[in-house]
């Protein structure tokens, strides 16, 4: 028997809290990966979930987008609950049609940048070597290279190229454009994380039960990184609405289907502006606007919960500012010390 | 079954282990030298208890065996047979031999199940078990740790266990594949006082009925001479001082030694220290 009256060994610090950790809760396992509910965060879900319920429902109830019956250039009134364009089209129908096409943009954008970056930064941050070499070169070229002229370069070749038929000008050649040039961002970010989980105690663990890379990969170390890949989709989606609007307002966006971008670039071709028909451009800028402000709520909150020093930023600020007040330094608050 | 490796005696060797870091700082770069011609045999059966304190390269040993690290020369065998580092072979390897991490707050996944880190295992190591078949040797292993009944841990996720809880767990991933030799890096030092003899006797008890062979490494030279047969010192990346379990802790020959045993059991400085936890209260 070990003698009791040895004092413990003078070694590895014991957790305090950790040991405590009895009680024994069955909570679900979708529970906890749901950011807790924060003033942005809840800000951010109202303003992004109008905006999406608008563009799944709306197109439903409105007249033909491209119905130029209507006389044209009328002012918000309530016939055309958003007036009428130069050719008589109803802004409120374009509205509606055009938040559904950029979500759809955003979303496929989002989605195929999201997976380049798993492939690309994950994949290079968990193997290391000369596999993560080649891999951060080109996220490196894809990182300086500008994105918008880019984009413009390959969706102006792209809609040139034959053989693509009724695909060539189509919302989801435009949004794939913009997946596979949007993607580099995010792989910095999740090479980073890659590299530190992979040297973690518990992938090392699967390792040793012999577990297959790919399968620590996707089955051991993505499904922790839940929330940061959310935050990258997010900004993906944010890149390919406020891009897919850029290209459009250029005249390389979709020609097919209507987007927020087209909208503000038939106004621009029909001179909205100098008509002083502010119902065209207001609407489909206010949208593009709140959706970007609602997304980086959201992004901001999930940032939070994945990187608590953030949460902990404005109470050390607080604290500081309270303490600056009464007089007190406060060079030695344990906050970031 | 014709063309079968020729086998060596049983047991999980370590021969002339090396391992050197290199180490930047500046524009300099230095070689640590982690591990320095380390060697011991593990059988079937036996417990070798490694000690050092922090820094030694205890750890450094246990990845080694556990093909997680390179060596930088020597080698491990199993039987006679080196060890490989890829492939089938690394994987029948690793039904052999395991590893209990140091920190069992960090060697579970946080996203999974406590079946789903008993299962893999299973799963990986017999291909051809049915579902129903893995779930119930699943249920029986933790019942084998002492978490009983099963059925109450299975479906809980690490944080909802306790310290001691999640180590026992972890030790039960070990034996999953059907190990032999488990090399136990310090199993018990990030665990409460009171529930670390508990965990150390399940593991006494587990090597007694399975006939497995333990590396137990730690820090505490009592616990060492209590559940080994043979204890090895090290220092520095060194073995100073080996021999029978009894024999080292009764009679050091390395001043290394002393000095441990010293940090230990003195009892003046036990005394000393008991005077002044009084003193502060
Ligand atoms: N990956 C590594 N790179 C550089 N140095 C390392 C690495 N792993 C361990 N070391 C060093 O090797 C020495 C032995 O470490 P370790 O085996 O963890 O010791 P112990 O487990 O006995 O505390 C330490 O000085 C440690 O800093
Ligand atoms: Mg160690």
């Amino acid at each position: 028997m070990a003698d009791p009256r040895l004092p413990a060994p003078p070694a590895e610090p014991l957790p305090t809290s950790a040991v405590a950790t009895e009680r024994i809760a069955r909570a679900s396992r979708v529970r906890t990966l749901l950011p807790s509910m924060s003033g942005k965060l809840l800000t951010g879900l109202v303003i992004v979930g109008v905006i999406v319920l608008f563009g799944l429902v709306a197109p439903a109830f409105v007249q033909d987008p491209r119905d130029s019956g209507n006389p044209a250039l009328l002012p918000p009134g309530p016939d055309h609950l958003l007036g009428t364009t130069k050719l008589g089209y109803d802004v409120f129908a374009q509205l509606a049609w055009g938040t559904q096409g950029s979500l759809f943009v955003g979303l496929v954008a989002g989605v195929v940048s999201l997976l380049l970056a798993v492939v690309f930064g994950v994949l290079a941050g968990y193997f290391g070597g000369v596999l993560d070499e080649i891999l951060t070169l080109l996220t490196n070229i894809m990182l300086v290279i500008p994105g918008l002229p880019l984009v413009m370069v390959i969706a102006a070749y792209v809609q040139h190229t034959e053989g693509l038929g009724p695909l060539a000008r189509s919302s989801f050649l435009v949004a794939l454009v913009l997946g596979i040039t949007g993607w580099a961002g995010s792989a910095v970010v999740l090479r980073a994380t890659a590299r530190s989980l992979r040297t973690r105690d518990y992938v090392a663990a699967s390792r040793v039960a012999g577990e297959r890379p790919l399968r620590i990969i996707f089955v051991e170390i993505l499904p922790n990184l839940v929330p940061l890949l959310a935050a990258q989709l997010i900004f993906g989606v944010i890149f390919a609405v406020l891009g897919e609007a850029g290209l459009s307002y250029l005249g390389l966006g979709p020609t097919g289907s209507i987007t927020l971008g087209t909208m503000l670039n038939d106004a621009q071709t029909g001179q909205a502006v100098g008509s002083g028909a502010w119902w065209w451009f207001v609407p489909p800028g206010a949208v593009i606007a709140l959706l970007g402000a609602g997304l980086s709520l959201i992004n901001f909150a999930i940032d939070e919960i994945v990187n608590p020093k953030l949460r902990l930023a404005p109470q050390a600020a607080r604290r500081q500012r309270k303490a600056r007040r009464a007089g007190r330094g406060i060079a030695d608050d344990g906050a970031f010390a | 079954m014709t063309t079968r490796e020729p086998v060596g005696e049983p047991g999980l060797e370590a021969r002339r282990l090396v391992r050197d870091y290199r180490i930047r700082s500046g524009l300099r770069t230095s070689t640590l030298h982690a591990v320095a011609d380390v060697s011991f045999t593990i059988r079937p059966g036996r417990t070798i208890a490694l000690v050092g304190e922090s820094g030694s390269g205890k750890s450094t040993v246990a990845r080694i065996l556990s093909r997680l690290e390179t060596t930088t020369s020597g080698g491990v065998l199993l039987d006679g047979v080196a060890a490989p580092m890829r492939g089938a072979a690394l994987e029948r390897y690793r039904s052999r031999v395991q590893l209990v991490f140091q920190d069992p707050f960090a060697s579970l996944n946080p996203f999974h199940t406590i079946l789903h880190h008993i299962e893999r295992p299973l799963r990986i190591h017999n291909p051809r078990m049915s579902a129903s078949e893995v779930r119930s040797r699943a249920h029986e292993l933790l019942e084998r740790v002492q978490l009983t009944p099963s059925s109450r841990y299975a479906d809980r996720r690490p944080h909802e266990l306790s310290g001691g809880q999640r180590q026992r767990v972890a030790i039960a991933r070990a034996l999953a594949p059907g190990a032999t030799y488990i090399v136990a890096d310090e199993p018990v030092s990030m665990l409460d006082v009171s529930i670390r003899l508990g965990v150390l006797n399940l593991l006494a008890e587990l090597q007694r009925s399975e006939g497995l062979g333990v590396l137990y490494i730690t820090h505490d030279l009592a616990t060492a001479r209590h559940f080994s047969d043979e204890i090895l010192v090290m220092y520095r990346g060194e073995i100073v001082e080996r021999g029978d379990a009894d024999t080292v802790i009764l009679n050091p020959q390395h001043a290394y030694t002393r000095t441990l045993l010293d940090a230990a059991a003195d009892p003046d400085r036990l005394g000393r220290l008991r005077e002044e936890v009084r003193r502060s209260q």
